[in-house]
């Protein structure tokens, strides 16, 4: 089995989701908008899915640009 | 025809705004934030393209803190009755549309006070009688940027320093600026600003929003209507963040697509060179009145502190006939009456009776401005 290599971004809102996906982007890390998968929660909107290695360095540029987050989970 | 009624709706539009309206409705239609599939992600872009638009043409620094609506009525609405409770205090001009004034009778039969600064006979606000009016329960000034009578201009940023200064937030009414004036909400030290889509922005009509400043207690600011938001669907209570907490039910999608549309061709042509071109066949348009034996000319009679909005009457013709054969006899498409701001007619001395609204627009031009001229001194000549 292969380990899973991603992991995602829960906001609030799509509105979060578009802002943070622009910020990841800007720092050159690729994402995806992807539904938010229901063992994370129950909220039917989307997160934002990248490569687990930029883990740290996505944390910095959403802190920077201070974006609201639910919180990122491996998936 | 010539079109002068651009302050109740710009016409013609931009013709990237009907494309982009057929293209969300043919192409895109799903529901913005409903869904993750690809479709209702396209979508959210579209609505978040015109949230950033409007950010970066007002330099708001969050646009997250864009809340859309249906208009500038339920932007202003929002802001009052969302943000004032019964024995706070209120200040506001004599020169208000009645997108203002009736939401603060109402909250005033609900126990605000309100205070109505009496502005000149030509439309001008003295920044020191609104300071003057503050009280301690004062928590917000609402005030008209520009007249959509006379289209004068109100010092919202001398204001808006008394506003910083005293702790009171202000709410200004862009109706008639947006787009078509320069407007910063961190220079000009707004905290809400209201503002439709279908004028100066060259979107389509059911456009319209509250730009909220950071000094807003979002915590305080009720939310007009409540419903699905696309997010925090698992909980029964509104959500507390902006721009969810303001924005039920499914948005106008497809409008939001039109108005993006609108402030792309905004910001390309630029706010200072459309301004420049308004205000160019404004001068031309009060010089060309005034010069009309029997034509008065309402408001500053300067373009440099007005919008492209300009009232007059001819004396002996009622404003509602001098419309109705503009219309007939010269295809000149304008208002007449009292233009939904009865304070601001009983400013001007024109109360009941109301004037004839001229009300220009990016596409407009010279020519126009001379063959409307033209039609008013017939007119003129025929009433003496």
């Amino acid at each position: 089995m292969t380990e899973s290599q991603y992991a995602v971004i829960l906001v609030y809102s799509t509105s979060h989701a578009l802002r943070a996906e622009q910020v990841l982007q800007q720092a050159g890390i690729g994402c995806r908008l992807i539904p938010v998968p229901r063992h994370l929660s129950s909220d039917c909107g989307v997160c934002v899915r990248f490569e687990r290695i930029h883990r740290q360095a996505a944390l910095d540029a959403l802190q920077v640009a201070q974006v609201e987050m639910e919180g990122m989970y491996d998936i | 025809m010539i079109y002068f009624d651009n302050a109740a709706t710009s016409w013609p539009k931009p013709p990237g705004v009907a494309d982009a309206m057929t293209r969300y409705l043919n192409e895109i239609g799903a529901n913005p934030g409903r869904a993750g599939h690809r479709l209702a992600v396209e979508a959210a872009r579209v609505v978040y393209g015109a949230r950033e638009a409007v950010a970066a043409l007002f330099n708001a620094p969050d646009p997250l803190r864009v809340v859309f609506g249906a208009n500038v009525t339920e932007a202003i609405n929002l802001a009052l009755r969302g943000y004032v409770r019964p024995g706070d205090h209120v200040i506001t001009s004599s020169m208000e549309h009645n997108s203002v004034m009736r939401p603060l009778r109402a909250l005033e039969c609900e126990g605000v006070q309100v205070t109505m600064v009496q502005c000149s006979p030509e439309g001008l606000l003295d920044p020191a009688d609104v300071e003057r009016s503050i009280r301690p329960n004062t928590v917000m000034i609402a005030l008209n940027h520009a007249s959509n009578v006379v289209g004068t201009l109100l010092p919202v940023a001398e204001v808006g320093r008394i506003a910083r200064r005293r702790n009171v937030l202000l709410l200004v009414d862009a109706a008639q600026t947006a787009g078509a004036y320069p407007i910063d909400v961190q220079a000009d030290a707004i905290d809400l600003l209201a503002f439709t889509g279908h004028k100066s922005l060259y979107g389509p009509m059911g456009t319209g929003g509250l730009v909220i400043g950071a000094r807003v207690d979002v915590e305080r600011l009720e939310p007009i209507k409540r419903g699905g938001t696309g997010s925090r669907s698992e909980r029964e209570e509104q959500p507390e963040f902006l721009p969810d907490k303001c924005e039920s039910g499914t948005p106008n999608a497809v409008g939001l697509a039109g108005l993006g549309a609108g402030l792309r061709w905004v910001s390309e042509r630029g706010v200072a060179d459309i301004r420049a071109h308004e205000m160019a066949l404004t001068q031309q348009l009060i010089d060309g009145l005034r010069a009309i034996p029997g034509v008065t000319v309402l408001g500053g009679l300067d373009a440099n502190r007005q919008t492209a909005t300009v009232s007059f009457y001819i004396g002996g013709m009622e404003p509602s006939e001098v419309g109705l054969r503009l219309d007939d006899e010269y295809a000149i498409l304008c208002r007449v009456g009292l233009h939904c701001a009865p304070a601001a007619h009983k400013s001007l001395g024109t109360f009941p009776t109301g004037t004839v609204r001229f009300g220009l627009g990016a596409f407009n031009t010279s020519q126009e401005v001379e063959t409307v001229l033209k039609a008013v001194r017939q007119l003129a000549w025929e009433a003496q």
